[in-house]
């Protein structure tokens, strides 16, 4: 089963989200990420589901059926821009500190705050790229990470 | 003189005056207290219920039976959980309904308040759309929205809960406005593209079938399925939600197919090659297993909900509109084709006689429900609304009453509410007095909402409920007997306890027993001389008794059990 990803433009009223969300989980779904964020719309957000259905087709029906759901769009992979962000806590000590610093570096990680035995590093990205500098990371002892959900846009008019 | 500010609880009364709302069905207790304050001198009436469930099916009843909002009214905590029941069952059948339920105040909510209870997040999945009112000065644009989304489209329940400190909060009264709902556009008006593929596919069959649901009945469509039936003579089979839509006893109608539809009805789907679907939804009773649903059929579906289409099986036309719409395009479009559907009708017409649906009823034997349905027919010379439960009274009913109009039988067909038929009829003859209006139940379902007896009786609505008692969950006992070995685990209920004479009159309605044939007429006859009250005949049957035709579920169409004897062969 492959990814399908679906932007939802909803409007920003109470609930919408336990809504969508139950509207998929009911056929037993998994949803791999999703994101909700204001649009350039006033009273309107926009969520970024991603997840692998091979009932797409039902699901984006049965989302249209929900009254604060105003239009839904199905992205093409190869035509969308994805970019997701990642917050990672790592153990450093005198030994690692160096190498830890030139790998975050490499992988085009920002650190956001470093500490007398930790670092703290952000990394936008595609997912991939945010797995690599993750597994890169995982040997100096990760401490704590987060990932936000995965936004996209399609890559034409 | 008018005040200048209202409270909440004001604004719902006038907001529910201004919607057109004449009765609603309820419950009062601690959280919708204010609302029942000002309700009081409104021509509103309102039904006390005993139940919330039985509430909410009362006004299923009404909406049922009139095609319009039916309204119920609860309180907090248990008053809207005992009001899921409802929900469901209206969101099923496509039943126009408006809950308003009491909510804690604002400042409770979410601490475990007495009677508190997350009615938006229980009902969520219960209703087409729900809300929690935060300002009072809402509730009357509220209301508006609420029944427009309720009764348009797909029509379905929407519920609104008002936290208490909402309904004592002064706010003025503002006339609702035009409604803004950028997400909720139901599409009327089929592509006419669409219907002109359809109406091709339709001139080159030979053997179509129409297959017609509640959507018929939804859409007001019944005249407009008449003519398109009559004139290019198509033969109709009518889903358990559209018994009515087109008329029983007319030579095209082919009644009930499915898991106890009539052999003819089912296997003419099985036959066809192609099926006109209109707003039906393809459901598993209907289909048995889909792998084997009329598997030489084309399929035109037509639905008002796109979510239908598809779902089950894939569509060669699919067509998204209201039912009308779509018939009155395909009226248009095939204007005056001949279609040559006069051998495949005779062949419908030579089945229905080697295929009969069949009962015995013998002189001296116990009674069989479908020969006590046919006398009670004989005996009705008006139109009747028939109410009913769930399970093998239900399936005698849509086999062997003849319905020739829509919102004349009314039932729980999606979600198979047992406890439908008495709360329902309630509702029906609260919106029709002056109709006649039975409750044929069964006496496991009765006993799920009977308190609602009092009820009929308090309010003075002169119902006639015939309690078809088998002493058993006789659907349950019938799988059981099939499939389980007889090994009836559960399932008996006895004949005897209640005693449904002396229940019904402890409960201000009439109590009559029939046993035998000799009974029927005599009781039937006088049950329905009674106009005054409510009326109850407890109609002792045979347990042993079985549906058929019967397909197991997730069996094949082409595989009907037709009687006892074919179950050797199971």
């Amino acid at each position: 089963m492959s990814e399908r990803i679906l932007s939802v433009l909803v409007e920003d009223k109470p609930g919408v989200l336990a809504r969508v969300s139950s509207t998929i989980s009911r056929r037993g779904f998994n949803i791999n990420s999703l994101s909700v964020g204001p649009t350039n719309i006033e009273g309107r957000s926009k969520m970024t589901i991603v997840t692998e259905l091979d009932a797409v087709e039902q699901v984006k029906k049965q989302l249209n059926k929900l009254v604060n759901v105003i239009k839904i769009v199905e992205l093409d992979p190869s035509m969308t821009i994805e970019t997701e962000v990642l917050l990672l806590k790592v153990s450093i000590n005198k030994d690692s500190q160096t190498s830890v610093i030139e790998k975050a570096s490499l992988s085009n990680a920002t650190s956001v705050d470093v500490g007398q035995d930790f670092a703290i590093f952000e990394l936008t990205g595609s997912s991939k790229e945010l797995d690599k500098f993750e597994s890169l990371m995982k040997p100096f002892g990760i401490i704590e990470m987060v990932r936000g959900g995965r936004i996209a846009l399609q890559s034409n008019l | 003189m008018t005040k200048d500010k209202l409270s909440g609880a004001e604004l719902v009364i006038r907001g529910l005056e201004h919607i057109n709302v004449s009765t609603v069905f309820g419950v009062p207790g601690g959280a919708i207290l204010p609302a029942y304050d000002p309700l009081y001198d409104s021509p509103i009436r309102h039904i006390l219920a005993r139940h919330e469930q039985g509430a909410g099916h009362m006004a299923e009843g009404y909406a049922q039976a009139t095609g319009e909002l039916g309204v119920v009214i609860a309180t907090s905590g248990p008053g809207a959980t005992n009001l899921i029941t409802p929900l469901a069952n209206a969101l099923m059948d496509s039943t126009p309904l408006l809950a308003i339920t009491g909510q804690v105040a604002s400042d409770a909510i979410g601490n475990d308040a007495f009677q508190e209870a997350y009615t938006v997040g229980l009902s969520m999945a219960a209703t087409k759309h729900n809300y929690l009112i935060t300002d009072a000065s809402e509730i009357p644009q509220i209301l508006k929205e609420a029944k427009y989304i309720a009764t348009t489209g797909r029509p379905g329940p929407v519920l609104i809960d008002i936290p208490k400190d909402i309904l004592n909060q002064q706010a003025s009264w503002v006339e609702p406005g035009e409604l803004d709902l950028p997400g909720y556009k139901p599409t009327l008006e089929p592509n006419p593209k669409m219907v002109q593929q359809a109406a091709n596919l339709i001139k080159k069959s030979k053997k179509p079938i129409l297959y017609v649901g509640g959507g018929i009945i939804h859409s007001k469509a019944n005249t407009e399925l008449f003519d398109l039936a009559t004139k290019f003579k198509i033969p109709v089979v009518t889903t358990l939600m559209g018994r009515g839509a087109f008329p029983d006893g007319n030579e095209l109608c082919l009644e009930m197919p499915g898991m106890h539809g009539n052999y003819t009805a089912t296997t003419s789907i099985q036959n066809a090659d192609l099926l006109i679907a209109i707003g039906v939804r393809f459901d598993d009773r209907v289909t048995a297993n889909p792998s084997f649903f009329a598997q030489n059929a084309k399929v035109i579906h037509a639905d008002i909900d796109p979510a239908e289409i598809g779902k089950v099986r894939d569509a060669e036309v699919p067509i998204v509109g209201d039912a009308k719409s779509v018939i009155k395009g395909l009226m248009e479009s095939l204007g005056d084709t001949n279609l040559d559907t006069e051998g495949w009708i005779s062949e419908l017409k030579d089945m229905k006689s080697k295929f009969p649906l069949s009962y015995k009823q013998e002189d001296k034997g116990p009674l069989k429900v479908p020969y006590v349905l046919e006398e009670l027919q004989k005996l009705t010379k008006e139109e009747a609304i028939v109410v009913s439960g769930v399970g093998q009274h239900q399936m005698w009913i849509s086999q062997h009453w003849n319905f020739t109009e829509p919102n004349t039988w009314l039932n729980s067909g999606g979600l198979g509410t047992m406890g439908y038929a008495l709360p329902g009829a309630i509702g029906a003859k609260t919106a029709y007095p002056n109709k006649l209006v039975l409750a044929l139940d069964g006496d496991g379902c009765f006993q799920m909402t009977c308190q609602e007896l009092i009820t009929a009786s308090t309010e003075n609505i002169p119902i006639k409920i015939v309690v078809f008692n088998n002493g058993n969950h006789g659907m349950v006992r019938q799988w059981q007997k099939i499939f389980y070995n007889s090994k009836f685990s559960a399932s008996e209920l006895t004949h005897d306890t209640p005693d449904y004479v002396k229940l019904a009159e402890s409960m201000g309605a009439i109590g009559m027993r029939m046993m035998e044939k000799s009974d029927v007429e005599k009781v039937f006859n006088k049950m329905l001389e009674v106009n005054d009250k409510p009326v109850l005949v407890d109609c002792v049957v045979d347990p042993d008794d079985m549906v058929f035709p019967m397909v197991p579920a997730g069996g094949s169409n082409d595989q009907i059990i037709m009687n006892k004897e074919d179950l050797k062969n199971l």
